[in-house]
This record gives C-alpha cells, structure tokens and sequence, in this order.
C-alpha cells in the first residue's frame, strides 16, 4: 500500500475560519477540497504538509446560480461533474461544461472540484513522478531540488500550468472570490495567475477561492474549448484552446478572447487575437491569422508528454479548428474531445 | 481555530458499507480504501496505482463512482458506501456479474471490481445505455487484459437481462 505521510486534519465550518486556521500554521498546512491532486502528491512526498484544512465541512462555496445583473456564480466546491451537468452552464457556457467534463476521469470529477482545478499545482514530467524516481534522477527546483531538469539555466521553475477549466474561465472574463485572514476580495480570475511553475498563483497563501461569477456582460458570446491529449481520459492536458466570441447581429465579430493551457505556468492569453479578429466577420483569413499569432506565443517545453514542437505546432491546428467550429455553429457549441484516439 | 474540528490519530467512525451501519477504528490518514480492506475485511476492493491513475479501487458513494484511494476515511461517514460485496442480490449475483461470467469478461480479474461498480453506477442512473455511454462510463477504469471488447459486451448483456 501506497500510504498518506501522517497529518493532522483540521475540519473548519466557514471560509474565513479556514484563512484564520491556514494564516496561523504558515507553510506547514495546506488547504484541501476533493483531494483528488493532493492525496496523490502527499504519497509521492510532492506535498508535505502536517497539517490539511479540508474544506468540506464548508458550504459558503458551494452553489451554481443565476443572479439577474450579476451573471452566473459557480461555488469553487462545486465537483467537476456537477459544473459540467449543470443546465444553465450547459446552454451558455459550454465550454466551460466541455472543460470541466474533461478533466480526468468520471471517479475523480465526482471528487474533484471546480476550485482545485482552477489552482491544480503546475505539472511537469521531472516533477510528477514517484519519490524514489526524484531521488534517482535527482530532485528539480520545483521540490527539493537546485536545479531545472527541462532547462539547466533556467532560473525558474518552467512546470505547466495543467488546468482546463481556468483558461475557459479566463476567455470568458470570470471574476475570483477570495477569502483569506484580511478580509475577501473580488479580482478578474486572468490576475490570479504567474508565469512560474512553482509560485504559480499570485494570491496570499492563506487566501481560498470561494467562487467565481460569470459575468453578465459574458452571456451570448461564443465559447468552446479544444483539449490535446493522448488517451480519450485521464491524462491532463498537453494543450488546451479556450476561445471565446461576441459576433454581432450582422456577423461581425465585436470582442474575442483566446487562451491556451499547458504553454507556460500560467493560462496563456493570445493578446493580438482580438486585433485580427474584431471588427470583421469571422472568416477564413482572419482565422488563419488569429492561429498563426496563437502558435508564435504558445512555447511548450520538453517536460510533458508528446514532443513539444508537435504541441506548438497543434496550437494553430487547434485554434483554427475553435474559431472555424464558433464561424460555423452561430451558437455555442460543446468541445469534442480533440484527443488522439 | 474555535469552530474548527481537529482529528488526528485513530478515531471511532461510523460507515455504512453495504447498507449495513458499522463503526471502525481507524486512523484519520487512512484512504476509505485501507479501512474497507484491512480495517472491515473487505478486500473485494482492489489497491492498484493508489493515485487516481487505474480505477480498480472504484466504489460507489451515495451511488456515486469515486476512487476509494482518494477519499479519506473520516469524508465518507455518514455516506452510504457500495462495495463489489454488496453487488450480489441476496445470495444471487448482480446481473452484470453473471453477463460478465458468462462471456468471460474478466482475464486476470483485477480491474474487475471497480469496472462493476462504475457499470452498476452507469444503469442505476440509465437503464437502457448506448454504447458510446457504456464506454464513456468505464472509460475511468483501465484493463490491461482484454482490451475492453469483452467487458462492454457484457455490460450490453446485462442491460439486456435487466430489461427482461
């Protein structure tokens, strides 16, 4: 039996209480949802807390609803499965239903939240292995480590931001609630994220995710998110393409967002695509350039599986496909899983 | 940390495994997956990668599909837990375990159990399943034996046996 390092578990019943808990044991506690990330990384002495502040006794960030004027908030300890069943997120959101449908496997979105998944720890294939295998190879900066494996003179940390439900979130312009020890804050999501494979999440430790709006403003435009896989479930993802569009009445395109995961540490915005495609209607020219300008920012690295070239070269491949896929549907439309099989 | 509850070390729990409420002793680090096997006996429930990655351990909690090696103990109290031991019907196998008898669905038997226990899960919820449904339901569930044929088939037989 692969077994849990000893801990001591703490069960607070409010958000604020666990910020409290979290700001007074410092780096020695973590906070803990579904466990679906943590548990695995505790056996693999990736994580290394003595204290874990489970949220589950909390019920503040549960909740999907529809709040006229406000938009669509969705609880951080929602599990992925009932993000992605959920009607309302279904009709008008569907890539973030494709998103977070995608994740993994059935067992583990019936665990897993929609807060774990937008701050899942970065990934890398020098740092997710066994114990014995980091000591073997030697350890990474990342964790017990000096050194970078992907890139020797790096200085920092180059693991890959691995979630797809945040870069769906981010192209839609979700808003973060935080609640930490100080008091909760409401941030654009996009800021809560640094281009740093290990102090990925630029938000204080003792700050937990309550939720996000979808806000009003993000109802009507279109949205679909490609994922690049090897297996058809399971695996994280090696590339992901959220795109998002408002097209107006005449077919013109007004705003458009396209992000992209696991080509950094963090959820990539492609901050040109708005130039190419705003203001005309989305066509075969204006989607080539829009793709073209996503595979010159999208710089994956030799620390997940399939070769990173390939996975450059797929961002174009991928976004063409998204914005052909809103081009043609005139409506929303659900995501196939763009894997391998 | 007023209101906070804090556990540690072995704790009484109270778990309902198979529609049967018992209560165990167990350490609050335990994975349900460890107190169903060493703590209740209950070794039906297999330990694979124990790391989300191959599905065997699968039990279904509050009939819901979950990965018993992720699952702390402590978070399944209160819950009902459905185990391969508590598929059979009285002293008569569960339809799928009878389809996946028949067509020898089962090579080594290993990944058995939680393939079971998602399929159960699958017809509980809809009855008359597509294939694409059957194989989206166990695709958290990996197999190194037979390639999965074998397996969905005779999911498709139960489905046909339950339907009478």
């Amino acid at each position: 039996m692969l077994r849990l390092p000893d801990f001591t578990y703490i069960r607070p019943r409010t958000l604020a209480e666990a910020a409290g808990v979290l700001q007074e044991l410092g780096t020695e506690a973590m906070a803990v949802a579904g466990g679906t990330d943590v548990y695995p990384k505790m056996k693999r002495g990736q994580f290394t807390p003595r204290y874990l502040v489970s949220l589950s006794h909390v019920e503040e960030h549960r909740g999907i609803r529809r709040e006229d004027g406000r938009g669509l908030w969705i609880g951080a300890g929602e599990t992925l499965t009932a993000v992605a069943g959920h009607a309302n997120v279904r009709r008008e959101f569907p890539a973030l239903a494709a998103a977070a449908g995608l994740v993994s496997t059935l067992q583990l979105r019936n665990a897993g939240t929609i807060g774990g998944n937008l701050f899942v720890d970065t990934r890398c294939n020098y740092y997710d292995q066994s114990f014995f295998w980091r000591q073997a190879v030697g350890f990474c900066l990342k964790k017990d480590g000096d050194i970078c494996l992907v890139a020797p003179k790096s200085r920092v940390c180059l693991a890959i931001c691995s979630s797809d439900t945040a870069p769906v979130l981010s192209s839609l312009n979700a808003e973060a609630v935080l609640v930490g020890a100080r008091g909760s804050r409401q941030v654009p999501l996009e800021t809560l994220y640094r281009d740093d494979g290990i102090d990925y999440l630029a938000k204080r430790p003792d700050e937990l995710l309550q939720g996000v709006w979808l806000p009003e403003a993000s109802f009507g435009w279109r949205n679909v998110y490609l994922k690049l896989r090897r297996r058809g479930s399971f695996d994280f993802p090696v590339l992901g393409v959220a795109a998002a569009l408002r097209v107006g009445a005449t077919g013109t395109c007004e705003a458009a967002r396209i992000v992209l995961t696991a080509v950094a540490s963090a959820p990539k915005v492609v901050e040109d695509a708005p130039r190419v495609l705003c203001g005309k209607p989305v066509d075969g020219a204006a989607i080539e350039e829009a793709a073209e300008l996503a595979m010159r920012v999208s710089h994956p690295l030799d620390n997940a599986d399939m070769d990173y070239w390939y996975r450059k070269r797929m961002t174009r491949v991928f976004v063409t496909r998204a914005l052909r896929q809103l081009a043609d549907a005139g409506a929303a439309t659900a995501g196939p899983d763009a894997a391998l099989v | 940390m007023s209101d906070s509850e804090t556990l540690t070390g072995k704790r009484l729990m109270r778990l309902r495994v198979n529609g049967e409420p018992q209560e165990v002793a167990a350490h609050v680090t335990h994975s349900l997956l460890e107190v169903l096997r060493e703590e209740m006996g209950l070794t039906g429930t297999k330990h694979g990668c124990e790391l989300g990655e191959c599905g065997t351990c699968t039990v279904l909690v509050d009939g819901e599909p979950i990965y018993s090696c992720l699952m702390l103990a402590v978070e399944a109290e209160d819950r009902d837990v459905t185990t391969v031991e508590g598929l059979a019907l009285q002293s008569r196998p569960h339809p799928l375990q009878r389809a996946f008898s028949d067509l020898g669905a089962a090579q080594c038997g290993y990944c058995i159990p939680g393939i079971l226990l998602a399929a159960k899960a699958l017809l509980d919820k809809q009855p008359n399943p597509a294939r694409p449904d059957i194989e989206e339901a166990l695709s958290g569930n990996l197999c190194r034996c037979t390639g999965y044929t074998k397996i969905i088939e005779a999911v498709e037989q139960a489905v046909g046996e339950m339907r009478g």
